[in-house]
């Protein structure tokens, strides 16, 4: 089964810094690109892949076929692609030693989540991760979003931040 | 790990805010600035481009006036909320966001009077057309619908003619055709009704009314369900690339919240009727209360129409809340208690309207209504008198027509203060 709830998300997020990005679109204004742009400014490191343009550059990083041609390891696959092209994804990710397949929101499948909960990945499924990194993390708030996040204690600083650094 | 679902006394109180990472304050803090910086000349760059989430200007967004906007859409079930100036505001947005000259509109027979106006006279202007009908009854209402019609738009529970919306049943109607229900809740308020629950689609306030529950302060708030199929061909602005935002398409990059960030990226940053940051406030601290409120709203306003109904001095009562409305059975289906509006006939017509509004003590004759105080309104003699006693008529305000938006003060005191009212009404001297 997917990880689905705020706190095993905010472990993910918390905890994973290092994200290849699969199916990473090079047009700004692609969900994907969004997605990558949010997340490497708020301090994840960005791998894409995409053998559509392997060698080229997005959001200043290179970009890889596949992931096996990453040379170094990588926390979470993040996957823009259909359902049904992603079961190979996972068999690449849990090769490679993520620690998180990601499908994203509108990519479900199924047997991608079974494959990676196997070999002991977190897997989730059908979300966005920028949009659940705001929701946790408090960008979303700014925009009327219902988070679903109720606190009674300050609000923690976003991973990776100047401020948790200071925490 | 299932989350927990809180309960809306607990949402009222603690929704949409989180005690403030820097100083801890627990209450919510007044961002009372124009403007936020930038981390970076990039920075700002990906904020313009709604790449990243952040506040910029105070028109577009400000941290105490999202704190209602993420409150309110959480009562309401929804899934994001954007505040405007007023609940007129609110609604324009709304309105204006979704609608383009050309586009037809099904709205209910009876709304809010400014309503009414920004259908039948503003919003023609632009080209946009209304039918009014009674949306209840549905096949009226589908063979109002056109090719052209891009929504059905109604109240939960009218004002001032405390009709009761069958939610689910024009829901369902408005969806055979791929047509959003926007549903004005002002009156029950979510601590009574939740109009998405049942199916509609964009719910929108007049936060000045129960929400800020005072009297104090101006304010709306437009909250989506996330449940809308915006991509079903009729709504290319949610879906095409957006020429306000170089090419933005909002459906695709903000997906079930995509409307919400057109209200407030493409239609208050330019119309610019933004909430201010101290009237967000104001108004947070009257949802706090909000079902605590509305509970006792519901008991005096029931009390009130009781009392009334066995008054030899009045004509007329209604109040759907009375279990011999003739809507009463729909008023359970969708909402939790009747909220705080009676209207009745006082026996003696427009003169005896006229002496009962002077003749209260403390009920005071204005025309808002969600007040903590008892307030009184004679609709004849005040916001229809232009109109001749037949178009009165037709428009469900006859010279009797008293509406009370039943207070907070003790009943005793309210009934004592009618019984008196009435007594004058009757050319009696107190």
């Amino acid at each position: 089964m997917p990880i689905d709830d705020a706190a095993g998300l905010r472990r993910i997020l918390g905890r994973d810094r290092t994200i290849a990005v699969v199916g990473l679109s090079a047009s700004w204004h692609r969900p994907s690109f969004f997605a990558a742009k949010y997340l490497q400014s708020n301090g994840y490191r960005i791998v894409p892949v995409n053998p559509r343009y392997a060698g080229q550059r997005i959001l200043e990083e290179p970009v890889h076929a596949s992931l096996e041609d990453i040379p170094f390891p990588v926390d979470m696959v993040d996957v823009f692609r259909r359902a049904e092209q992603v079961p190979p994804i996972a068999a690449s990710a849990i090769a490679i030693g993520a620690r998180t397949l990601w499908q994203q929101i509108g990519v479900d499948s199924a047997q991608a989540d079974r494959l990676a909960g196997e070999a002991g990945l977190d897997s989730v499924m059908n979300r966005c991760t920028k949009i659940e990194h705001g929701r946790l993390f408090g960008g979303l708030h700014w925009v009327g979003v219902n988070t679903g996040v109720l606190s009674g204690a300050r609000r923690g600083a976003a991973p990776g931040t100047a401020r948790e650094r200071r925490a | 790990m299932s989350e927990r679902v809180f309960r809306t006394e607990t949402l009222a109180i603690h929704a949409g805010q989180i005690p403030d990472g820097d100083t801890g304050s627990r209450a919510l803090p007044i961002y009372q600035t124009t403007s936020f910086v930038f981390d970076s000349a990039e920075h700002a760059a990906s904020l313009f481009d709604l790449q990243t989430f952040g506040n910029v200007y105070s028109r577009l967004s400000n941290p105490t006036v999202a704190a209602l906007e993420e409150r309110v859409a959480t009562l309401e079930g929804g899934r994001a909320g954007v505040a405007a100036a007023s609940g007129m505001a609110a609604e324009a947005l709304a309105l204006m966001t979704l609608l383009q000259s050309g586009d037809h509109v099904v709205a209910a027979g009876s709304l809010y009077g400014g309503s009414v106006t920004m259908f039948s006279v503003n919003l023609l202007k632009q080209g946009i057309t209304t039918t009014f009908v009674d949306v209840n009854d549905a096949d009226a209402l589908a063979a109002a619908i056109r090719p052209e019609t891009r929504a059905v738009y109604a109240e939960s529970l009218g004002n001032p003619s405390l009709n009761v919306l069958d939610i689910a049943t024009v829901a369902d109607v408005a969806h055979a055709h791929g047509l959003p229900l926007i549903v004005d809740n002002t009156v029950p308020s979510p601590a009574l009704c939740s109009p998405i629950e049942h199916g509609a689609d964009i719910v929108v306030h007049s936060a000045t009314k129960y929400l800020a529950g005072h009297g104090t302060t101006l304010g709306g708030v437009v909250v989506e369900s996330g449940r809308f199929d915006w991509a079903n061909g009729k709504f290319p602005g949610m879906t095409d690339p957006s020429p306000g935002y170089h090419g933005v398409r909002f459906h695709e990059t903000f997906g079930d919240f995509a409307f919400t960030m057109r209200c407030r990226m493409e239609s208050l940053r330019v119309y610019g009727a933004a909430l201010a940051p101290q009237s967000a406030w104001q108004i947070l601290q009257g949802v706090e209360t909000l079902p605590l409120r509305m509970e006792r709203h519901c008991a005096n306003a029931l009390a009130v129409a009781r009392a009334l109904r066995q008054d030899a001095r009045v004509a007329w009562v209604s109040y759907p809340g009375l279990d011999d409305h003739p809507q009463h059975a729909l008023l359970q289906r969708y909402m939790s208690g009747a909220s705080g509006l009676v209207a009745f006939g006082v026996k003696g017509g427009l003169q005896a309207g006229v002496r009962f509004i002077e003749g209260a003590v403390f009920m005071s004759h204005l025309v808002n209504i969600g007040d903590t105080r008892t307030l009184i309104s004679h609709p004849a003699s005040t916001t229809h008198r232009q109109l001749d006693a037949d178009q009165r008529m037709a428009a469900g305000v006859p010279d009797d027509m008293v509406r009370i938006s039943v207070g907070l003060e003790h009943i005793d005191d309210i009934l004592w203060d009618i019984d008196q009212a009435l007594d004058a009404a009757a050319g009696r001297a107190r």
